[in-house]
């Protein structure tokens, strides 16, 4: 176990050097691909860390993200806040916006957590909009740094290898541990002796944490930023059908799941601009039908039958 | 000799679901090192006293005290870590992990906490001892019933606890299986373990326990040896019927 863990994390190693290079052999349109698959890879491992274990499908990831996005927006149109330090700010309010929805919805179970994260996402995105539209004047906001598309693209595979790197050591902590044993029977666990409440709360805000962090590199990229962009709802959608097409058990399924998913997606969006809603749903219904584990569990069972037979 | 200790104190315990009392004002105690029986016919309280004991829910009224504290009204997580732990009527185990990763969550979180090689060493000691040695590599899913339940009660034990339900543990045994899982508790009671357990196979509640308290239709009827319950006419009339 330790060395196989040891070895995913060395291939990740590598992997992350390799995509690392990527700015230098490309630019333009392909570059910009990559910066937008690099900020769904970075979300979508974030969002496993949570919603792997636990098998609680989380629609907040819009949420998160659209705090990190707008409130660097804010900080540095309305308040003229440096864009360093609301990137310090925008993730702690993030975190603590966790720690809230968790307190008050990790008893809800199942469909009801489903729904409550959707609402609350469309809850802050309106409530922001008031806010701007009533007390804030303008509608729109300007990030305006010096970043360049490389730049962004750096930042996001940091936090994308950080994200991973936290898992990884979740992963083997008491914590990851206490998480797996609560996605196989949360009543059991509680009999066991652990505090299901906190250890979904702790990770729930780690989740929160990245996902804002996200929207704060991001934002400079949109250099206009309203609160209906970043507080999308099709970005938490998005993430959830990346993280279910690269299979959920594993921290690396993601990954997978994110390449294939942003390639199809580029030439839906440019061959039928219309229709990227209905083609959004077809693709989440065909991945729950044909691959409900994900690539990674259909690279597992047929690793499995090859092995056996 | 000094007289064993009073371990666990239930007072007054009564559990309302809406208009149903399931539990009915019980009061009993637990000594140390004690085989306590809870015994009754179908429907009369016993699992969800049970339940109330180790925080599955909490008591509409009275108390659960444990070496004079109060564990009645606490979250399950902090009543298995005072000491109590459990297995479950329908057998609950953990299909995702390994038999040794099953037995470490009992390790890891519970009243004695251990972890890594120790919480290890550990759960390889308990599985030997409940009869898993042979199946420890296996996956959980494809072990056999009782097989199971032996896991559920090493997952149990990992925690060292102070006092151990056993919710009707051998239900569903086939007669062999049913003597080695009497043998299997007769030891623990040997090593001198509290134990309260929930059961019908009369066999068993005569060989193991040491008192029996008898519910019927939430309230606690007759209390005492074995022998004398068994033998009481109202818990007679209460299994079978009046005539």
């Amino acid at each position: 176990m330790t060395g196989q863990g040891f070895k995913s994390l060395t291939l990740i190693g590598v992997l992350v050097i390799a995509a690392a290079f990527v700015p230098f052999v490309t630019n333009g349109y392909w570059l910009s691909i990559a910066v937008t698959a690099m900020m769904y890879i970075a979300l979508a491992t974030a969002w496993t860390l949570f919603s792997g274990p636990t098998h609680y499908i989380s629609l907040a990831t819009g949420a998160f993200f659209g705090i990190g996005g707008y409130l660097v927006a804010t900080g540095m149109s309305d308040f003229d806040i440096s864009f360093w330090v609301m990137a310090a700010i925008a993730p702690i309010v993030a975190v603590v916006l966790a720690a809230l929805i968790g307190a008050a919805t990790l008893r809800l179970s199942g469909i009801y957590f489903v729904i409550f994260t959707l609402g609350l996402a469309e809850m802050i995105r309106g409530l922001v909009s008031w806010v701007q539209n009533n007390f804030l004047g303008s509608r729109g906001l300007y990030v305006l740094t010096d970043f360049t598309e490389e730049h962004i693209y750096w930042m996001l595979l940091g936090i994308a290898a950080t994200v991973y790197v936290i898992g990884w050591l979740i992963d083997r902590s008491k914590l990851g541990f206490a998480m797996k044993i609560i996605g196989n029977d949360e009543g059991v666990a509680k009999h066991l002796g652990i505090n299901t409440a906190r250890a979904k709360v702790i990770l729930f805000m780690i989740t929160g944490f990245f996902s804002a962090l996200v929207g704060v590199i991001v934002a400079p990229r949109y250099s206009y930023i309203e609160p209906n962009l970043v507080f999308s709802p099709e970005i938490s959608f998005m993430v959830v059908i990346m993280a279910l097409l690269g299979g959920t058990q594993r921290l690396w399924g993601p990954i997978i799941g994110v390449i294939p998913f942003i390639l199809i997606w580029e030439t839906i969006t440019v061959s039928f601009p219309n229709a990227t809603t209905l083609y959004l749903g077809l693709s989440f219904l065909a991945i729950v039908y044909f691959l409900p584990n994900g690539v990674v569990g259909l690279i597992e069972s047929l690793t499995k039958r090859g092995r056996a037979s | 000799m000094t007289p064993p200790r009073t371990l666990l104190k239930v007072e007054n315990l009564t559990k309302r679901f809406g208009g149903l009392v399931a539990v009915n004002d019980m009061t009993f105690d637990v000594k140390e090192h004690e085989v306590m029986g809870l015994i009754g016919p179908n429907g009369s309280g016993k699992t969800t006293t049970m339940n109330l004991i180790s925080g599955a829910f909490g008591p509409s009224t009275g108390t659960i005290s444990m070496n004079n504290r109060v564990l009645s009204g606490l979250p399950a997580h902090e009543i298995t870590r005072a000491g109590i732990s459990r297995t479950f009527q329908l057998v609950k185990v953990l299909p995702g992990l390994s038999l040794t990763e099953n037995v470490i969550a009992g390790a890891a979180f519970g009243h004695k906490k251990r972890w890594g090689a120790e919480a290890v060493d550990m759960a390889h000691q308990l599985l030997i001892r409940v009869g898993l040695e042979t199946q420890i590599d296996l996956p959980v899913t494809s072990l056999t019933y009782i097989d199971q339940k032996r896991l559920e009660l090493a997952r149990a034990l990992a925690g060292e606890p102070e006092v151990l339900l056993l919710d009707e543990w051998l239900a569903g045994l086939n007669p062999t299986e049913l003597q080695d899982g009497i043998a299997l508790i007769s030891d623990l009671r040997k090593e001198g373990r509290t134990i309260i357990l929930v059961e019908h196979v009369m066999d068993a509640i005569r060989s193991l326990c040491d008192r029996c308290v008898v519910m019927n239709s939430g309230t606690k009827i007759a209390e005492g040896t074995p022998q004398d319950v068994l033998s009481d006419p109202e818990v007679i009339r209460a299994y079978l019927g009046d005539e």
